[in-house]
């Protein structure tokens, strides 16, 4: 699958990469549904001997390619809530010179940077590959819930049920961007709702 | 006016470490407090040595929450251009001196979980500071302090004394080194690494953690350049339309203030990029010594450092 | 001067007001006739006797009541004000920095006497006289950044500086043009900055930048900024937008004169010297433009302002749709005369209005 290209945007808007082999003793790589592929990209058996990955399928199926990479330690969960608890235990034992790689969804990349920068790592260190879905994680300005996979714009806030526009702006810290309701200044005035790339 | 606020101060205590540090304490003359600080900080200080002035920058060591007075220690240069001569030599007790208020470029990382400082020889003075400053935040910190041998060694004795269970002594003359490799490889996430000392321990230090993967905002590090004489040669400033000599022994910021043109400074050892100069021609070849420009940059020849570094050559015009 | 306080509400019923004395020190933020972004930074070292610049945390008849309205959005909403664990220290830096300067630049209203770490802080216009321990969190009810700027009127921006680069680590945000902290805490200076438009291209944040990264120790800065504001809302929050963007249709040619207000921050900036992080406060100031129109110079001078602003910025400061109206308002006040250059009012030479 090929990979989609975000339109350039504002400076807070995150700019995910292309992953590459660093040098490191340890390497933790979470990958997200396609994201195994851009694992299966970059593996080595050098790398994969001090690897750990953690595979969420969603609805992909790639865990017995990555299981042949033969990693040092491999763990498939049902979600990203599911395989939480798992990655902080990893984290918190990890030492300096651990190599963190997320590669998937942009809520799950953020998330998971959030986890990392947690314990320490600056996320300029911490590498991104954005494959597959581009819906997006929102956060209502307004009451603060989260919305997860937004694909359209304006949307309904799943917690509040305001009309909110999905703006550039992100936050690291709550891994969204922000949604504001789109019909403030005209009570009722919802525009159509598009695909937020189109 | 160029540089940080001015404060004056008298000097209180001067005690001889050893055979190379002298420590200097300074009060205020108007009996004041001075001001807190970070540790890390450096001040300024003003030397009138016959009719050369020098502005030699030092780390303070001093509690940086103590607003009675700073202290400094000062390591002789003998091959130097005698900024340390002058205070090793001709300051005396109540000898009234300019500071400048303190100034970091070094400052920690307060987000760390763990602090690792790395020194070598009198770079141990900023850390001095910054241990102070994490008793007083009950951080976690870890010293290793290279140098080349006990006589040496300025305020080994009290940091064994006192922390017994952060501080590691290596000496040269015992064959002693820091094994940084597996220092650097068994640290916690979340560790950050300082090291002063000269250029080659900083580069080691640099140079080790990158290939260990450590995060480059994890690594901190501060080198101050003393200027170092050489040869003479002339430059034009553009703006204020005037020709300078600059000296043996004086840098070319210090040359471009004795002919009363204002240029912005604060570190005045090439760290911290205030004095960055426009070259708008020259012929000859640059002596870069800066810590600031980039390699690319000093090889473009389209700017200098004026602080520490020089030039060799014909021609040389300044926009200043 | 000893100053009458003002009891009125920035909020339903809106009886906030500016007396005389608040008209003629209003920091009207255009120096010409026209505007455009610049890095606008002087040093912050007093200013005229009797200027929002004289003094270093400026106390106005706004006081008490801004800060019960503050009070009130903290009692709605406490993520206004956050602190992430590492900024503790440029907490107590800021509190040290507030209650030095108030005590010393208006003795009569603020005292502060210390023992060593033992301090006792007198605040008589809030009615607060507490003793505590410097750097005992536990002797304060709040972390020391909220305890004091619940006694100081503006919103306040604490910034790590780590990196060659700030970072919005802290602060305190109930009287913010449109911002929310809680969605930006822990942004650097470009993230933040990321939605104004135009600036970004014009390199302005780059310069602001490597201006602020240099604040020394003794030597803080200041610039005014502005926007546009219908009535006397002090919280124009993101979060609250949903409610209050409403009243901006409100506005008819009749109410505008008193329900239009020009919206000015003075932002100050000062290094913090045991943390060496930077403190941003930004004061907010309102007048609504019938009183502006009292001065003959601002009246001039800001309807050649507001017609001439590009469309993209009035869009930004969130008037595009007022604008007309506006200006249908303010031309009254523009005979065409010229203006004298500087922001002050110049009453006694500045011609009355001659039409």
């Amino acid at each position: 699958m090929s990979k989609f290209e975000f339109p350039k945007s504002i400076a807070s808007r995150p700019v995910w990469g292309t992953l590459e082999v660093r040098p490191g003793e340890h390497h933790l790589i979470i990958a997200e549904a396609e994201g195994a592929q851009a694992v299966l990209d970059i593996a080595t058996p050098g790398m994969m001997a001090v690897t750990h990955i953690i595979y969420i399928p969603r609805h992909t199926d790639h865990s017995a390619r990555l299981r042949a990479l033969n990693p040092a330690q491999f763990y498939e969960g049902p979600s990203y809530a599911a395989a939480l608890q798992r990655i902080r235990r990893v984290l918190e034992d990890a030492h300096m010179g651990l190599q963190v790689y997320l590669t998937g969804t942009e809520g799950m990349m953020g998330q998971a940077m959030n986890e990392a920068m947690a314990v320490g790592i600056p996320h300029t260190a911490i590498q991104t590959e954005h494959r597959g879905a581009i819906g997006r994680r929102m956060q209502c300005v307004h009451c603060k819930g989260i919305t997860e996979d937004v694909e359209v714009d304006p949307f309904v806030c799943a917690h509040c049920g305001l009309n909110l526009f999905v703006r550039d702006h992100y936050s690291r810290r709550l891994a969204a961007y922000q949604g504001v309701r789109v019909d403030a200044e005209d009570h009722g005035n919802v525009p159509e709702p598009r695909g937020i790339y189109e | 006016m160029s540089g940080a606020e001015k404060i004056q101060v008298k000097v209180t205590e001067i005690t001889p470490l050893n055979d190379l540090v002298t420590r200097f304490r300074f009060e205020r003359v108007d009996g004041g407090q001075l001001p807190t600080f970070s540790g890390g900080a450096h001040t300024v200080v003003e030397m009138h040595d016959g009719p050369v002035t020098r502005l030699n920058p030092y780390s303070l060591m001093s509690d940086p929450f103590d607003q009675s007075s700073y202290t400094i220690s000062v390591r002789r240069d003998d091959e130097g251009r005698g900024g340390s001569l002058f205070m090793h030599r001709q300051v005396n007790l109540g000898d009234e001196m300019t500071i400048s208020y303190p100034v970091n470029l070094f400052s920690l990382d307060l987000r760390a979980r763990k602090h690792l400082f790395l020194a070598g020889g009198i770079g141990i003075t900023p850390f001095l500071a910054q241990i102070k400053q994490l008793d007083v935040l009950h951080g976690q910190w870890e010293l290793h302090y290279a140098c080349r041998n006990h006589a040496l060694a300025s305020y080994a004795d009290d940091l064994t004394g006192r922390y017994p269970n952060e501080t590691r002594l290596y000496y040269d003359d015992q064959n002693q080194a820091i094994d940084l490799k597996n220092l650097l490889s068994g640290q916690p996430l979340g560790t950050h690494v300082y090291v002063c000392g000269p250029k080659g321990m900083i580069d080691w230090v640099r140079n080790t953690a990158a290939t260990e993967g450590w995060p480059a905002d994890c690594i901190h590090y501060e080198e101050f350049l003393a200027p170092k004489p050489g040869k003479p040669f002339e430059v034009r400033l553009a703006q204020s339309d005037k020709v300078v000599h600059v000296g043996e022994n004086e840098s070319l910021l210090e040359a471009i203030e004795r002919e009363g043109v204002d240029a912005p400074y604060l570190c005045r050892g090439g760290a911290c990029g205030q004095c960055e100069t426009v070259v708008l021609d020259h012929a000859g070849n640059f002596v870069h010594r800066d810590h600031w420009l980039t390699d690319e940059e000093k090889a473009a020849g389209k700017k200098i450092m004026p602080c520490v570094s020089r030039f060799e050559g014909k021609t040389l015009v300044l926009d200043r | 001067m000893t100053i009458q306080f003002n009891d009125e509400s920035f909020r339903d019923d809106y009886t906030f007001h500016n007396s005389d004395w608040a008209i003629k020190r209003f920091p009207f933020p255009f120096h010409e006739d026209s505007y455009m972004y610049s890095v606008n930074m002087e040093q912050h070292r007093g200013g005229p006797k009797g200027s929002v610049y004289e003094m270093r945390f400026d106390v106005d008849e706004h006081y008490v009541s801004e800060m019960k309205d503050r009070a009130l959005v903290l009692d709605e909403d406490p993520l206004r004000c956050q602190s992430l664990p590492h900024m503790t220290l440029a907490g107590w830096d800021l509190l040290e920095l507030i209650m030095v300067s108030k005590s010393e630049d208006y003795p009569d209203l603020f005292e502060l006497h210390r023992n060593g770490n033992q301090w006792r802080w007198i605040n008589k216009p809030m009615g607060i006289d507490h003793s505590f321990t410097f750097m005992d969190e536990t002797t304060l009810p709040y972390g020391p950044m909220e305890y004091i700027t619940r006694q100081a009127q503006g919103d306040f921006a604490v910034l790590d500086q780590r990196d060659e680069m700030l970072w919005m680590d802290a602060g305190m945000v109930t009287t913010q043009a449109d911002w929310s902290l809680d969605f930006d805490i822990g942004m650097n200076f470009f993230e933040w900055h990321a939605p104004v438009p135009k600036a970004h291209e014009m390199g302005i944040f780059q310069r602001a930048l490597k201006f602020l990264l240099n604040i020394q120790q003794g030597a803080p800065a200041r610039r005014l900024n502005w926007t546009m504001t219908v009535n006397p809302l002090l919280d124009t929050s993101p979060e609250n937008y949903h409610e209050w963007g409403i009243q901006k249709t409100t506005l008819t040619p009749e109410n505008l004169s008193q329900k239009q207000h020009l919206r000015v921050e003075l932002q100050t900036f000062f290094r913090l010297p045991r943390s060496n992080a930077l403190v941003f406060p930004i004061r907010c100031y309102l007048c609504n433009f019938q009183d502006l129109m009292t001065v003959p110079k601002w009246g001039r001078r800001l309807h050649r302002v507001i017609r001439d602003l590009p469309e993209e910025l009035a869009t930004y400061k969130g008037f595009i749709d007022n604008r007309p109206m506006m200006l249908d308002y303010l031309s009254q006040f523009d005979d065409g005369l010229p203006t004298s250059p500087g922001i002050w009012p110049d009453l006694e030479t500045e011609p009355p209005l001659s039409k």
